[in-house]
């Protein structure tokens, strides 16, 4: 790393690490089509941010393709990029156990989680360091309210 | 500029070490404060002087027949002497105390709104914070009463001919707008609007919540009916907010809230009132905390609101330019009479995340909507983040700020 690269970083600090940045720059699960199962919204009546996500489910109840139109931070795009990834292939059930941990992270940070929540979470760890950012959290969790919705949609379609 | 803006006589730096909370870090920096609009940090004098009252001197007020109590109420009254005199009010008998600026506007919205007829308007501006537009909301629920809305022009000044034009029909019974806008720092031609208003048979109320902590306040020469404020803007505490408003309005309005120590006699048939400001003063009032406000008062004063002044003048000309040099940044409004506040937003950031982004380099701002929608919609933006300064901000601390900025921009955009 160059010494520039080095005090970016640092301006930076370690929540907002390229994984983050990089999914809320270019998204790969962003734009909701029209052929979806269920389609859930999200706002933050704080900064008017908005998440809109779309599920489109399998035979099985589980979620073949998750995708969201985020208008919001890093956090929240980056959140509802990654959440996207996540809950793929998932039931309404499973995504919402996996909020379950993503909760726990978010209050708690990683070390308290079990190894196995750890593994759960996987790239969704990138958001740890949330659990030192109280007024942030919401940024992370509104993508995750937009996905419910958008399974309690499919299931009355 | 004249001789008192010389740097020499604006440096206010050595004021830092009054104030205990700076010395620390935060996120393993130096804290950097620039959030002074939202509350401001509190000197050694304020916080020793509640300190000292709970300590040694402290009773309820106007009600004990003893000694403790005549010298806690010695030193509560004696703080409506200190208002009185920064607001260069002509009584101290027109010193009001209220919880809040929004505890103080509600009295007003209830009190001189009773007053009030359905036909008659109240005026406020597009830049007003919520505790300056809802309280009018619920008076036009209540009373009938129309609200109108002078708005604010592109450079974030105040349409003065549009404010004139909505008073040209004589029904606004009373203008409520800011002193200086906690958004665009913007400071309004209040002594104008005072004239017009009149001219249009309308009252005035100005919020001076970010006003009286940034330059000197003569409520007579403003040509003001009603000011407000706050004492935790004022490197006071919490829980202690002023309204001064003329006598002869004070006596024609009727109390706010009712119970004990705003009366004259109470019978199960008939209460009379107290005599003003007690009229409007129900309850044990914040005690301790309208003694810290003495002290904060005292504080400001001791280094002279012309001085502030200057700093702050000093201050917020260095961020403006400074500011100007961070590609991506834009500062909203640019009006010509402004204080130490300055709203920024950064191209292809939102304003949440370059406000964490300075928290983690150690730099307190705020973001969001600065409890002022109806502004962040007229300048059609969501959010923004603002930089306030205080007596303690130093030339390096906005140094410290553009130079984060320039980096966030680098790493985030």
């Amino acid at each position: 790393m160059s010494e520039q690269q080095t005090a970016t970083r640092d301006a930076a600090g370690s929540l907002y690490r390229d994984l983050v940045v990089e999914r809320a720059r270019r998204p790969l699960h962003g734009g909701v089509p029209d052929d979806v199962d269920g389609i859930g919204d999200g706002t933050n009546p704080l900064c008017g941010d908005t998440v809109q996500v779309g599920v489109r489910l399998g035979p099985d109840g589980a979620a073949a393709l998750v995708r969201h139109r985020t208008r919001g931070c890093a956090i929240c795009a980056a959140s509802a990029d990654l959440m996207a990834d996540a809950v793929q292939g998932r039931t309404s059930d499973e995504a919402a156990a996996l909020l379950v941990w993503f909760e726990a992270l978010l209050t708690q940070g990683e070390r308290e989680l079990t190894p196995a929540a750890r593994a759960e979470l996987g790239p969704l760890l990138a958001f740890a360091e949330l659990h030192e950012y109280r007024s942030r959290r919401k940024c992370a969790m509104l993508p995750w309210s937009a996905l419910l919705a958008a399974y309690r949609s499919s299931e009355k379609a | 500029m004249n001789a008192i803006t010389s740097v020499a006589a604006a440096d206010l730096s050595h004021l830092r070490a009054d104030f205990p909370i700076l010395q620390q870090t935060v996120r393993g920096k130096p804290f950097v404060f620039l959030d002074s609009a939202a509350s401001s940090q509190k000197p050694d004098a304020v916080i020793e002087a509640m300190a000292h009252t709970m300590r040694t001197q402290y009773a309820n007020v106007h009600r004990g027949l003893h000694w403790m109590s005549e010298r806690t109420t010695d030193a509560y009254e004696g703080v409506r002497d200190t208002v009185a005199a920064l607001l260069n009010a002509p009584s101290r008998d027109e010193i009001v105390f209220t919880g809040s600026s929004t505890g103080a506007i509600n009295l007003v919205a209830n009190s001189y709104g009773a007053l009030l007829r359905p036909g008659q308007a109240v005026l406020v501006s597009e830049m007003e914070h919520h505790a300056n537009i809802v309280p009018w909301q619920m008076l036009r629920a209540r009373q009938g009463i129309e609200l109108r809305v002078a708005p604010v022009t592109d450079a974030g000044e105040l349409d003065m001919t549009a404010l004139e034009a909505l008073l040209a029909d004589g029904k606004v019974g009373l203008v409520a707008v800011t002193h200086m806008s906690n958004v665009l720092g913007t400071v309004t031609p209040a002594a104008r609007i005072a004239a017009l208003a009149h001219a249009a048979g309308a009252k005035l109320l100005l919020d001076g919540s970010q006003a009286v902590v940034h330059r000197p306040v003569d409520v007579q020469a403003l040509g003001a009916d009603f000011y407000v404020f706050t004492g935790h803007k004022l490197y006071g505490p919490t829980g202690i907010g002023v309204l001064w408003a003329r006598r002869e309005l004070l006596e024609a309005m009727p109390p706010f809230m009712g119970g004990g120590d705003m009366i004259a006699s109470v019978s199960f048939e008939h209460s009379s009132w107290a005599e003003v400001p007690h009229k409007f003063e129900a309850g044990t009032p914040p005690i301790v905390e309208a003694i810290g406000l003495g002290a904060a008062i005292d504080y400001v004063r001791a280094i002279g609101m012309e001085r502030i002044q200057a700093h702050e003048a000093m201050m917020t000309e260095h961020a403006l330019v400074r500011l100007a040099q961070v590609p991506g940044v834009s500062v909203i409004g640019h009006a010509q009479e402004r204080g130490g506040v300055i709203s920024f937003s950064m191209e292809g950031a939102h304003a949440h995340d370059v406000a964490t982004l300075l928290d983690q380099n150690g730099i307190a701002v705020r973001a969001g909507t600065h409890c002022a929608e109806p502004l962040m919609r007229r300048f059609g933006i969501t959010s923004t983040a603002r930089a306030s300064f205080g007596v303690y901000t130093t030339l390096g601390e906005i140094d410290v700020l553009a130079e984060t900025l320039e980096r966030i921009g680098r790493f985030l955009v």
